[in-house]
């Protein structure tokens, strides 16, 4: 069968490896597409797609509506800050007035956790997830998930290392999911601090040494010190925090063997990862950020095409 | 299941024979010609008619494969979105003269989508068509071959199945099968 098991891509959780694998499968097609000269498809012709971010995004905002426009969907786009939210209209009542407009698919992006959920329950229209709070980010997990198995072949029995800020991201726990389900090892690493209290529950390895993780794992997928979201200090400072688990070229290049160097952006430069190390042959960002539209423009294929 | 013997391993090897020499008739050195095959069944016929082209003619002729999923009319008109295949085409169609080729001709529809999907890589100077089996009175656009296999009379609640040696049978056949 050539769809996928959920009307949504809420998260990760939900979803099944099967599903992760015609993902990946059809990304590979689309990649495909979008290294053509003419980089575009007519299959999305008849869906019209709103982008709603009621969060800032630049990356992933871009990523989504250039992947909506490489299938030739129609797109509109919703920011918060500039929008009758501030007015005071609820969730509910503005996508409900979005979707009168005929749109047949809402690309999410929201602050509290579980709000593309509650969204699934009370309309009709195909829903993305494009990060709920701390929760999920699923897409960015599929495209680095997609990007590992680009470079290693497969995840089967791999180890990836997410280092960072665990606890604000969900980055984190999308790519545990995500990476769980299709066979390779996972662990987290960072300061106490920023480690959620119960996260060896999800089966992942715990280390607190950054030097000990960059030697087991072959993939370090760095997260980014999430300032925006901690309200009270969870480390002294920033140089002290770059100095206990920030990546520099020359720690990269002692490592026993070769490893990825992976970053969901915006990178803090000189903070989690120095500029030598992001800009190294070890980093693959930009083919993260390439592969982001490929691994978009497959969910968005595959969730409108299911008709029934 | 009624089953019935349109073309066996002999006669089909006759009847590549022949389409071989039809379009060199019409190629003569293939100078300017590529082949490509449509994905996801015509690539085999494609890459048999190729090898006997290339026998023939001591040429190197270049050969693609193009998957015509995302330039489908009945995307969201069915239940379930069609699986894609790779599209491999590593030359340049602009200017050049193309022969597409599919195993049957039914509707016109996959024809219309590969010419579409072609598109993207180029404009051709040329472009032909070339099926193994015409399904007669069943097109629902404006599309003929300009190669073709055999002519097959045959009802909607038909359908053609074609075996070949490449994709796993042990021989190649040609079958028109009754569906109940």
């Amino acid at each position: 069968m050539s769809r996928l098991s959920q009307r949504h891509l809420l998260g990760i959780k939900n979803i099944t490896r099967e599903d992760i694998e015609l993902i990946f499968e059809t990304a590979d097609n689309f990649k495909q597409v979008i290294n053509r000269p003419i980089k575009k498809v007519p299959s999305l012709r008849d869906v019209t797609i709103a982008n709603v971010f009621f969060e800032n995004s630049t990356r992933t905002r871009l990523s989504f509506e250039l992947a909506q426009k490489r299938l030739s969907a129609d797109v509109i786009n919703f920011s918060a800050s500039n929008s009758s939210v501030k007015k005071g209209e609820t969730l509910l009542d503005t996508v409900n007035n979005i979707l009168a407009m005929k749109v047949d698919m809402i690309v999410m992006r929201h602050a509290s956790v579980g709000a593309p959920h509650f969204l699934s329950k009370h309309i009709k229209a195909n829903i993305v997830n494009a990060g709920d709070g701390t929760h999920e980010h699923p897409t960015q997990a599929l495209l680095d998930a997609f990007s590992i198995r680009e470079k290693l072949g497969t995840l089967s029995g791999k180890k990836v290392a997410i280092i960072g800020d665990i606890l604000h991201s969900r980055v984190a726990l999308s790519n545990i999911f995500a990476l769980q389900k299709l066979g390779a090892k996972v662990m987290v690493c960072g300061p106490p601090t920023l480690l959620p209290k119960f996260i060896a529950n999800l089966g992942v390895q715990v280390e607190l040494d950054l030097h000990k993780a960059l030697e087991w794992c072959d993939v370090a997928n760095v997260l980014r010190i999430q300032l925006e979201r901690q309200q009270i200090k969870y480390f002294p400072s920033l140089r002290e925090y770059s100095l206990y688990y920030g990546i520099n070229k020359k720690m990269l290049d002692n490592l026993k063997k070769d490893i990825i160097v992976m970053h969901p952006g915006p990178i803090n430069r000189g903070v989690e990862l120095s500029s030598d190390a992001a800009d190294s042959g070890h980093s693959v960002i930009l083919d993260q950020v390439e592969n982001g539209v490929a691994v978009r423009m497959a969910v968005l294929y595959l969730l409108a095409g299911a008709t029934a | 299941m009624q089953k019935k013997l349109i073309l066996d391993s002999h006669l089909l090897d006759i009847t590549l024979s022949r389409l071989c020499h039809q379009l060199i008739e019409n190629h003569s050195d293939f100078a300017d010609t590529v082949i490509i095959g449509l994905q996801p069944r015509g690539i085999f016929l494609a890459e048999l008619v190729h090898a006997k082209l290339e026998k023939i003619t001591r040429k190197k002729i270049p050969l693609g494969y193009l998957d015509t999923t995302f330039h489908r009319d009945d995307f969201r008109r069915r239940e379930v979105p069609a699986k894609a295949s790779e599209t491999r085409i590593p030359f340049v169609i602009e200017g050049k003269k193309v022969v597409l080729i599919d195993d049957v001709l039914y509707t016109g529809r996959s024809v219309r989508a590969a010419m579409d999907a072609m598109i993207s890589f180029g404009r051709p100077a040329k472009v032909e068509l070339l099926v193994l089996v015409d399904r007669k009175h069943t097109r629902d656009l404006p599309v003929a071959a300009d190669y073709i296999g055999k002519k097959v009379d045959t009802l909607a609640t038909q359908r053609i199945l074609v075996e070949l040696e490449a994709q796993g049978h042990k021989q190649n056949k040609i079958w028109l099968i009754n569906k109940d």
